[in-house]
């Protein structure tokens, strides 16, 4: 009707103007929306349009000039990782991913991963609360502060980690000093490297999640008789719960691919310090094969990630 | 003994562009409800009462004990004040099941958890909720959620319950209900409740004293009969539905600023109020020669159906609303526009001084 009138304009030298609107939907078919038209399109164009009724009202009409780059930065995001699983030497995979090496590296990965977002839980939660529930004096800057990890190349974060904590470090000598406690290039560094990166991820996500809780209920609580603790432990954080599991796993994803940090601050030896990007890395030089299998392993839990989170994440806000 | 009141406060909030004065006493028992328009200040009050919003003059006394006193930099926190709150949607935790939620105060205040939750259970059983003890808030219809919201107030044994809006979350039909409930529940409570609304009816059915507030001020208080009866702002007399004049009075005559005079069975002097009902207003096509000396031009500004009754809106000397049939506005051939003669008999009105 007057959707197919509109659409008619859109396609240039296109008889129907079904095409982006059956394009956007499905990306195999994305060719002929900026193709010329031809007979076997419409009856697809028509079962699309009786498909998706509402979906097509808006992506009628969509201009070239910005469906050809929104399509070429798909594929610049998709091709890399079709590339991936094309080279992927899958004949020879289950003994790349059964060697030792390959499950030292995973194990520390996961170990270190998962305890970074453990210290990333401890702090960053109360830390959030603080953030979004206190009248702080110059909460702005700390908050940028808090965000600066997040845009910091992690290399400078780990040279930092390394000025404060190394052995040397204004913080790190005492340590060493008084407690005999060495931290860079162990796995606890790896662990300090991974939650400093991975923690403003938590903490944003935390914030938010109480910014968007209803403050009342903590009035509430207390008007119940709990203290401001008790209605945080009892009240708030049920509430935010789901923000605290959303922003974890982030955290945890970004530790697990966390490099930069740690090869710095915590070095490259392997079973104390290796984790699986610094593997990866390795490999590369080595053996690629192995380097690829290396990288499926990861790039599978990252999809497993994005399904944890696709509710959070993927629907639109 | 001298008899001290339960409740003695003298509440006094500070905002940028409003400041809240209001002085409140209640006796053990008593329940007062706090009345007046949108923006009056009512929550205010409430969360001034509950703790949740610190004074910044005046005092808080509940049994005896001094709560807040900014004098002295007193201010005891919400969460140690003997006060329970009705939230105006309630804000029963989503994650707790009724009966948790409920439990949650006695947890709070100490007792071990078996106890808490004996003690919720049969908080809901009063309420007749004891089937959905196990029935998380989302799943409870209004009514419902309005008195586990109740018991988990009473639940604190507060010896002052603050109701915000108790019935304003509720659709017509249960409203009726509720309320009747509620009014039990709060005839049972022995020690000082406080409600705040904006519905006059809520407020005379549930209290024994209103308190009407305009502008952060008391304007008026006293019984719910009183304030029907003698209303001393526009917004209480629209309120009540009656129309209400005020002016000089000098013996049964009342001369108003504009010079209009109205003829009144009461007999006083000075300034006075005057009220009659709508329905005491009768129209005419022509001017009549009945008896009624209040007999004035008027123009019909609007009609609106009331029930079984026509509200109309009449401008002229005297701006009034009236109360007809149907059959009398079909009669009088009635229209916005249409110019009428009321009259209206002296012995409907009612005059008291101002």
């Amino acid at each position: 009707m007057s959707d197919r009138t509109t659409g008619s304009d859109a396609g240039p030298g296109d008889d129907r103007g079904g095409a982006p609107g059956a394009g956007v939907g499905n990306p195999n078919e994305t060719g002929p929306g900026t193709g010329t038209g031809t007979e076997a399109l419409p009856p697809g164009a028509a079962r699309a349009r009786k498909a998706l009724p509402r979906r097509r009202r808006h992506t009628q009409r969509v201009p070239v000039t910005l469906l050809l780059p929104a399509l070429l930065g798909l594929a610049f995001l998709i091709l890399p990782l079709v590339g991936l699983l094309i080279r992927a030497p899958w004949s020879t995979l289950s003994d790349q991913l059964t060697s030792t090496a390959v499950w030292e590296a995973l194990r520390l990965s996961l170990v270190c991963a998962t305890a970074a977002t453990a210290v990333s839980l401890v702090l960053g939660v109360p830390l959030a609360w603080l953030l979004a529930r206190t009248e702080l004096p110059g909460r702005r800057v700390i908050r940028a502060l808090v965000t600066l990890p997040l845009v910091l190349p992690p290399v400078v974060g780990g040279v930092a980690l390394l000025l404060v904590l190394g052995r040397r470090g204004i913080v790190g000598s005492w340590l060493d000093s008084t407690f005999g406690i060495t931290l860079p290039f162990t796995t606890t560094g790896v662990v300090i490297a991974e939650a400093f990166v991975a923690m403003p991820f938590l903490v944003i996500s935390v914030e938010g999640a109480l910014r968007a809780a209803d403050p009342r209920y903590e009035e509430a609580a207390a008007t119940l008789g709990a203290s401001r603790l008790t209605a945080f432990r009892r009240v708030t954080l049920p509430l935010i719960a789901p923000g605290i599991a959303a922003g974890a796993v982030l955290a945890w994803a970004r530790a697990l691919g966390e490099f930069g940090a740690t090869i710095t601050f915590a070095g490259n030896f392997p079973g104390r310090t290796q984790t699986m990007p610094l593997a990866v890395y390795l490999a590369m030089e080595s053996d690629p094969e192995a380097a690829i299998a290396l990288s499926l392993v990861l790039l599978v839990v990252s999809v497993a990630v994005l399904v944890g989170l696709r509710d959070r994440w993927m629907s639109t806000p | 003994m001298t008899t001290v009141p339960a409740l003695d406060a003298r509440l006094r909030v500070d905002r940028a562009a409003f400041t809240l004065d209001l002085a409140l006493t209640a006796a053990p028992g008593e329940v007062i409800a706090l009345l007046g328009p949108n923006g009056a200040g009512k929550s205010t009050a409430l969360r001034a009462l509950a703790g949740l919003l610190p004074l910044t003059g005046g005092h808080l006394r509940l049994d005896g004990r001094l709560l807040a006193h900014p004098g002295q930099h007193l201010h005891t926190p919400a969460e140690e004040r003997p006060v329970g709150v009705v939230f105006q949607d309630y804000l029963l935790f989503p994650h707790l099941s009724a009966l948790d939620n409920v439990a949650f105060g006695p947890r709070c205040q100490g007792r071990p958890k078996r106890a808490a939750r004996a003690e919720a259970a049969a908080w809901l059983e009063r309420m007749g909720l004891a089937d959905h003890a196990a029935a998380r808030p989302g799943s409870l219809s209004g009514g419902q959620a309005q008195r586990v919201a109740l018991a988990r107030a009473l639940a604190v044994r507060p010896r002052l319950l603050l109701l915000d809006e108790p019935l304003a979350a509720l659709d017509a039909r249960t409203r009726l209900d509720v309320r009747a409930q509620l009014r039990r529940h709060l005839a049972e409570f022995e020690a000082v409740a406080v409600l705040v609304t904006h519905d006059p009816l809520d407020a005379m059915v549930l209290a024994d004293r209103l308190v009407v507030i305009e502008g952060g001020r008391e304007v008026q208080s006293g019984t719910p009969a009183e304030i029907a009866r003698r209303p001393r702002t526009d917004y209480i007399a629209r309120l009540v539905g009656l129309n209400l004049y005020q002016g000089q009075a000098d013996g049964h005559r009342v001369t108003l600023a504009d010079g209009t005079v109205l003829a009144t069975t009461e007999e006083l002097s000075g300034s006075a109020f005057v009220v009659f009902p709508p329905s005491a207003v009768t129209l005419h096509r022509e001017r009549p020669d009945s008896s009624a000396r209040n007999v004035w031009e008027a123009e019909v500004t609007g009609l609106d159906l009331h029930g079984d009754q026509v509200r109309a809106d009449l401008t002229g000397d005297l701006p009034m609303a009236a109360d007809l049939t149907p059959a009398a506005v079909a009669e009088l051939d009635l229209a916005p526009g249409t110019r009428v003669w009321v009259s209206v008999k002296a012995t409907q009105t009612h005059a008291y001084p101002a």
